[in-house]
């Protein structure tokens, strides 16, 4: 499955061995990892929800989009769900190519594309023992 | 009056309270449902920043309601 998501640990050397391609000379990946902090708070932990069938679906076609835009032999994204500790590896995109100007463009267009589009939310637990969902303007009753 | 299916997540299933629940409404679309249901749990993200699937396929939030459909309101996505 080219877009994947998880709720196991994403191990990036294990997924670039899925990249490699004889007629491919250029391999870009990137690495989206939980920071320990947002918008001025200290964050302690994560948690990641998708909306699995509908997310790998929508995945699938940014993989596709991404085949039809750039010339490249492989491409692939996993991306973790459930409660993830401070530099876990939250998502994972992997691109290879003839050439490196592809891959690195496939690989941008895929994780741009996968944050604005794709059934994947987000929330924060922070130092202070509140929680928040990101980009949401709806806040939880107290 | 039609009866739907309304399912919540993230944000909105914790505003809401609850992960699903059956709708009787006369919304003919799922934009006037969302704003139905906005006005009932205190949603405020625009239908803009929000999608939404009907019978688990992304809709238009223009599309027209039918008897039984299963509706999902997305909040605003967070991936990466």
């Amino acid at each position: 499955m080219s877009f994947k998501i998880t709720s196991a640990v994403i191990d990036p050397a294990t997924r670039k061995l899925e990249l490699e391609q004889g007629a491919a000379g250029a391999c870009v990946t990137f690495e989206g990892w939980v920071r320990n902090h947002n918008d001025g708070e200290a964050v302690q932990a994560l948690e990641y929800e998708a909306h699995q069938a509908i997310a790998e679906k929508e995945g699938a076609r940014i993989v596709a989009e991404a085949f039809e835009r750039f010339d490249v032999e492989a491409v692939r994204c996993e991306h973790r769900v459930g409660k993830l500790r401070i530099g876990d590896c939250a998502v994972w995109v992997g691109v290879s190519a003839a050439h490196r100007g592809a891959a690195f463009d496939a690989c941008r267009y895929v994780i741009d594309e996968t944050k604005a589009r794709v059934p994947i939310w987000k929330k924060e637990h922070y130092a202070s023992g509140a929680t928040g969902w990101v980009n949401c303007a709806t806040k939880i009753a107290g | 009056m039609i009866e739907v299916t309304a399912r919540y997540f993230a944000a909105f299933r914790e505003r809401a309270g609850r992960d699903t629940e059956r709708v009787s409404t006369r919304a003919r679309t799922a934009a006037d449902l969302y704003g139905e249901l906005a006005r009932r749990y205190g949603f405020a993200d625009s239908m803009t920043r929000c999608k939404v699937a009907i019978n688990d396929e992304l809709a238009d939030w223009n599309v027209a309601l039918t008897a039984g459909d299963e509706v999902l309101f997305f909040p605003p996505v967070a991936g990466g």
